[in-house]
């Protein structure tokens, strides 16, 4: 089948392309970046019959409108949200099956962040740095969607996934993230370390791509000079000098100079993504053989796994 | 030297000085091209770390680098080793002045100690291509500015703590800006696109001549994060 394009009718507040992110280039000051619910975008993509790594489009809070230039299947998954085919109600985290010059159309999410939407074959503009990831921070990849562009389409790779029913995690109403402690946890004070662990903090609406900021009790710092400029990593747990701890997100900057508490393992992200602001935020120091188990078992799970 | 844990599959080496971290860079690449780190996604520099970003494998594995890198001692870096980048510059940055001021000097004299000693960049972040290079001696380490300007036009030259850095592209940043260049720092046609990659050793060259102007105050905001240039 020939490739085809898809038109935005209606962008949405923010809906960005996104795939695995780029990778390997983080001495040259590029982010990762890539999906930020990891486990959405590989199941939107399966239920299409594209490879994970096809580029899907990520969408913020209200949605968005897309019209095909020829028969395709999609998939709309991530956040849960209204989802009409043809101006008909269709089915969410499933296939969908357009006609040429069809519109599908994903409204605001009714819990949770950040919807998903796949189209069999991916959506096609030109990669930078092997990556068709848009990174917020550095600006690299394609511009975020705007109403009436373009976007191609690459030829459908493989049939969709037939299955009545896929497993999703709801997103959370608490958002609990196990915390491996280092590199610089002895930078804080055995009071702060306890804050970490046993209060309650709250997802702020300063959050977006680049981190998950946080509002709640400021952890003290026992080491009070400055840290020479580190390198980070997707899920690090950095204190700047408000003391409200703030959790990498895939577009965070590489190198940092606040210190890193701890790390949030990848398998625990996937929450932080779909946590609206406002959200309860708890933080469970875990041990690294207890994050091996959990992140086993996350890629275990059938489809959308957490 | 430590070894810290980052996550659940990355390594932090900590070394006592900046030209050790360096030294550590040059070998864990050099390692790393000789196919004994593959394991390893990414190496990642600062100021006195090195990052081992992402050992794939079982948790043997990682265990398996603690022990051999609890071995190494890295040979010191030699001074003219690594490819050497010249990049000419205008030193009339709205910062000149005040540079010239903490230091002591006339900025005709900041120009000719900044273009008069050879920087090596030690590590990237804040955006893709913009390099910490050290190289200035102690006595002419600069404090940033208390608050950012909200935007530093792309090709300024500016200085902070030990550090030159060069703006990639237009942004807001808190260094002082002691001149400007032309040349491109990111260009995604070459190969790698950073110009000024880890290891670098970079000349300024002096070209035109320096006009000197009072400290510039125009356009800063509030409280910038510390860290970011």
């Amino acid at each position: 089948m020939r490739e085809g394009e898809l038109r935005v009718v209606r962008a949405g507040a923010l809906t960005t392309v996104q795939d695995l992110g780029r990778p390997g280039h983080a001495a040259l000051g590029v982010p990762r970046s890539g999906a930020l619910d990891q486990p959405a975008h590989r199941l939107a993509n399966r239920l299409v019959g594209n490879p994970p790594g096809a580029a899907t489009l990520e969408t913020t809070l209200t949605g968005v409108c897309v019209r095909t230039s020829r028969a395709a299947v999609f998939a709309v998954t991530g956040a849960p949200a209204a989802v009409r085919a043809e101006g008909r109600p269709a089915a969410w985290a499933s296939a969908v099956h357009l006609p040429a010059g069809g519109t599908l159309e994903v409204g605001a999410p009714t819990s949770g962040l950040r919807s998903y939407v796949a189209v069999g074959g991916g959506v096609t503009p030109q990669p930078v740095l092997g990556s068709r990831s848009r990174d917020l921070l550095s600006g690299l990849g394609p511009p975020p969607l705007a109403d009436g562009d373009t976007l191609p389409v690459g030829a459908p790779c493989g049939p969709p996934l037939h299955t009545d029913l896929a497993w999703c995690q709801a997103p959370p109403s608490e958002l609990v993230l196990p915390v491996l402690l280092g590199p610089r946890e002895d930078w804080f004070t055995s009071e702060a370390l306890r804050t970490l662990a046993s209060a309650g903090f709250s997802v702020s609406s300063r959050s977006n791509r680049i981190a998950l900021r946080t509002e709640g009790p400021p952890l003290e710092r026992a080491v009070r000079r400055e840290l020479p400029s580190e390198a980070m990593v997707v899920g690090a747990v950095q204190v700047p000098t408000d003391g409200r701890p703030v959790v990498f997100l895939a577009d965070c900057p590489t190198t940092g100079g606040y210190p890193v508490i701890g790390v949030v393992p990848e398998s625990g992200l996937a929450a932080a993504a779909q946590a609206v602001p406002g959200t309860a935020v708890r933080f469970v120091p875990t041990s690294r053989h207890r994050a091996r188990l959990l992140s086993s078992r996350s890629q275990r799970g059938a489809c959308y796994p957490r | 030297m430590r070894l810290l844990p980052v996550g659940e599959n990355s390594l932090l080496v900590e070394l006592d000085t900046a030209q050790e971290a360096q030294s550590w860079y040059v070998e864990l690449l050099r390692s790393r091209r000789e196919g004994s780190l593959s394991a390893v996604q990414d190496i990642v520099p600062g100021d006195r770390t090195v990052l081992l970003y992402g050992v794939s494998g079982p948790p043997s594995a990682l265990a398996a680098l603690r022990a051999e890198l609890g071995h190494w001692s890295p040979p010191g870096i030699v001074a003219d080793s690594g490819p050497l980048v010249e990049i000419p510059v205008r030193y009339d940055g709205a910062d000149l002045g005040e540079v010239a001021r903490i230091w002591g000097v006339t900025p005709q004299e900041v120009a000719r100690v900044h273009s008069g000693v050879e920087h090596r960049v030690a590590f990237c972040g804040f955006a893709p291509g913009f390099a910490y290079m050290t190289g200035l001696g102690e006595e002419h380490h600069t404090p940033r500015h208390a608050a950012p300007r909200t935007s530093v036009p792309a090709g300024s030259v500016a200085l902070a703590g030990p550090y030159t850095g060069i703006y990639p592209r237009s942004s807001p940043g808190g260094w002082q800006l002691i001149g400007a260049t032309s040349v491109n720092l990111w260009d995604l046609e070459r190969e790698p696109p950073a110009l000024l990659t880890p290891g670098t050793r970079v000349r300024f060259l002096p070209c035109g001549s320096p006009a000197s102007r009072p400290a510039g105050t125009e356009g800063r905001q509030g409280r910038g994060e510390r860290g970011q240039p």
